[in-house]
């Protein structure tokens, strides 16, 4: 049983065309990683997912409940998946506690007192339990990116959709949030992420999906794919990443 | 990974030698720029009192505007004026201030089922911003009166109020609606991500962001809806503006306008201060750090 099914998937903006015929599966408690061109759509395949973006055709599946459904309630379908970006979206105005608590006690009807226990629970899970009372804007790159980890991971949700969550961060603090992730994983948390980081992939994945021409162009585990694709554009794509 | 991120040892630390020259330096500078400044305005003030006072108009002028006699006299029936321009200021404003925000939310509103909502405040935005304040307080006041409908009131205060609250709320409404729209969409999407409805997005998240991006830009309206509600002494309204009328016609001497004027200023002079203040005050440290 797969937690999450993409099927058949097309997106275009206006005349350009971004997904055609895309598939893809995410099992339960699977680490799903896409790779490829910027511009290649990966962004556009979790934003999709988010329904953050309506799609032009095709069915997408979350564990078992078609959510592309138009009389789907797409506020619910969110409220049961989690997004990170690339650029954190922390709510500026409010402090780091807020952040977390605000989906907990608005849409889960949570109360503000456990709201706040869970929040405090989290941000000590991602190191940053004296971080609570501080403003967005006095946080470094990497500890605003476990922010908004910590906030979407409060709500317990049963997807984790991550873009490009390091690709602002320096090489040390790429590691504190693999190592967040490696945890989430080893806690059976299923995960799609899109990334640019080829060390990210092999460490996190079970599966990697290279992404060219609308769809997924080549597939399989990280230590067949990255270090020996089947396909000539695969290689190609990955010739460039030289530290392999 | 919690507090020492960075790996930073805490010693102790005296300023050196070079930041203590720095500081010495940026102090003297700060002390001569204030005594340039007040230098310059000593001299400005003197020239210009000098010239005024010796002009041959100036006995004249000085008894008809500057009677203080005439100012001691009129000055309890302006204050009494004046304090029903702070009433109908802080009513007002607080009326205003709801209509504007909902007006603007209206504005916003986004799919087909709406068209009627928008395009109601829209045609209502561009009415009463496109009216001059003057005209819309002369039309309800002496209009509405005229018709003579059942149950509406012929209140000439309460008429002049609705006008301030009508043009008003129109220009607020937009300043607020451009607070709005200046929230980055990653923002809307980070919030509908988490499962917030459109509604919630907009009362926890836009908004509050949006407010107080225009907060420098909504108290200035309010200053100037201060001045403004001195606007509806022409129908008649026993305000600061009427008072100081009314005891200037006694004996044809200015002196009461002139003490409406320092009343408006002793209030909008101070709110124009906390206006800059605050936004000021936005900018903030880290956002542009020293620059
Ligand atoms: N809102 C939009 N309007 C028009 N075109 C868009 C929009 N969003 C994305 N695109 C286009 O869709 C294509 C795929 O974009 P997407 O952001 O999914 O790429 P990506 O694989 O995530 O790239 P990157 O690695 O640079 O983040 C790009 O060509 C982009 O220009
Ligand atoms: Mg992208």
């Amino acid at each position: 049983m797969s937690d999450l099914s993409v099927v058949g998937l097309r997106k275009a903006f206006g005349n350009h065309v971004v997904l055609s015929g895309f598939d893809l599966s995410v099992a339960h408690g699977e680490c799903v990683v896409l790779i490829g061109a910027s511009g290649s759509g990966k962004s556009t395949v979790l934003r999709c997912v988010n329904l953050l973006e309506t799609v032009d055709d095709g069915v997408i599946r979350l564990g078992g409940d078609d959510v592309t459904d138009p009389r789907a309630d797409p506020d619910a379908v969110r409220a049961r998946m989690g997004i990170v970006f690339q650029s954190y979206n922390l709510f500026p105005h409010l402090r780091v506690l807020d952040n977390i608590t605000l989906a907990p006690v608005r849409v889960h009807g949570v109360a503000r007192a456990a709201a706040e226990r869970a929040a405090r629970e989290m941000l000590d899970r991602v190191g940053l339990a004296d971080k609570a009372s501080a403003r967005p804007d006095e946080l470094s790159g990497g500890q605003q990116q476990r922010v908004a980890i910590a906030r979407a991971l409060v709500n317990s949700p049963e997807l984790m959709l991550l873009d490009e969550v390091t690709s602002a961060l320096d090489p040390e603090l790429v590691g504190e949030v693999l190592e967040l992730l490696v945890d989430l994983k080893r806690d059976g948390m299923t995960m799609l992420l899109a990334t640019h980081e080829m060390a990210f992939a092999k460490q996190v994945a079970d599966r990697v999906c290279f992404l060219h021409g609308g769809r997924v162009h080549e597939e399989g585990p990280p230590s067949e794919l990255l270090v020996a694709p089947r396909e000539d554009r695969t290689r190609q794509f990955l010739s460039r990443f030289v530290s392999l | 990974m919690s507090t020492n991120d960075t790996g930073m040892p805490s010693r102790p630390w005296s300023p050196s030698a070079v930041e203590l020259d720095r500081r010495a330096f940026r102090r003297a500078r700060t002390t001569r720029s204030v005594v340039t400044a007040t230098l310059s305005s000593i001299v400005v003030f003197l020239v210009l009192s000098v010239v005024i006072t010796r002009s041959p108009g100036w006995p004249r002028v000085k008894e008809t505007y500057f009677s203080w006699d005439k100012a001691v006299s009129s000055f309890p029936a302006v204050l009494e004026g004046f304090w029903l321009n702070v009433r109908i200021m802080v009513i007002c404003g607080a009326i205003i201030g709801a209509f504007g925000l909902a007006l603007a939310i209206m504005r916003t509103l986004r799919g087909p089922v709406f068209f009627p909502v928008r395009a109601f405040a829209t045609a209502f935005t561009d009415t009463f911003r496109g009216l001059p304040l003057i005209l819309v307080i002369l039309l309800l006041g002496f209009g509405v009166p005229a018709l003579n409908i059942e149950g509406v009131t012929n209140d000439v205060l309460l008429l002049g109020c609705t006008g301030l609250v009508l043009s008003y709320s129109a220009y607020v409404g937009e300043v607020i609606r451009a607070g709005i729209e200046s929230i980055h969409p990653s923002q809307r999407a980070a919030a509908r991500s988490l499962g917030l409805t459109h509604v919630q997005t907009l009362r926890f998240v836009v908004i509050p962001q949006a407010l107080r991006r225009v907060m420098p830009a909504l108290l200035n309206d309010l200053v100037s809806l201060q001045k403004d509600s001195g606007l509806i002494s022409i129908l008649g309204v026993v305000d600061a503006v009427q008072a100081a009328h009314i005891e200037e016609a006694a004996d044809f001497n200015y002196t009461p306008y002139v003490v409406a004027g320092v009343l408006f200023l002793s209030l909008t002079v101070p709110m124009t201060r906390f206006t800059d203040w605050v936004a000021r005050r936005q900018g903030g440290p880290g956002v542009g750090g020293a620059v």
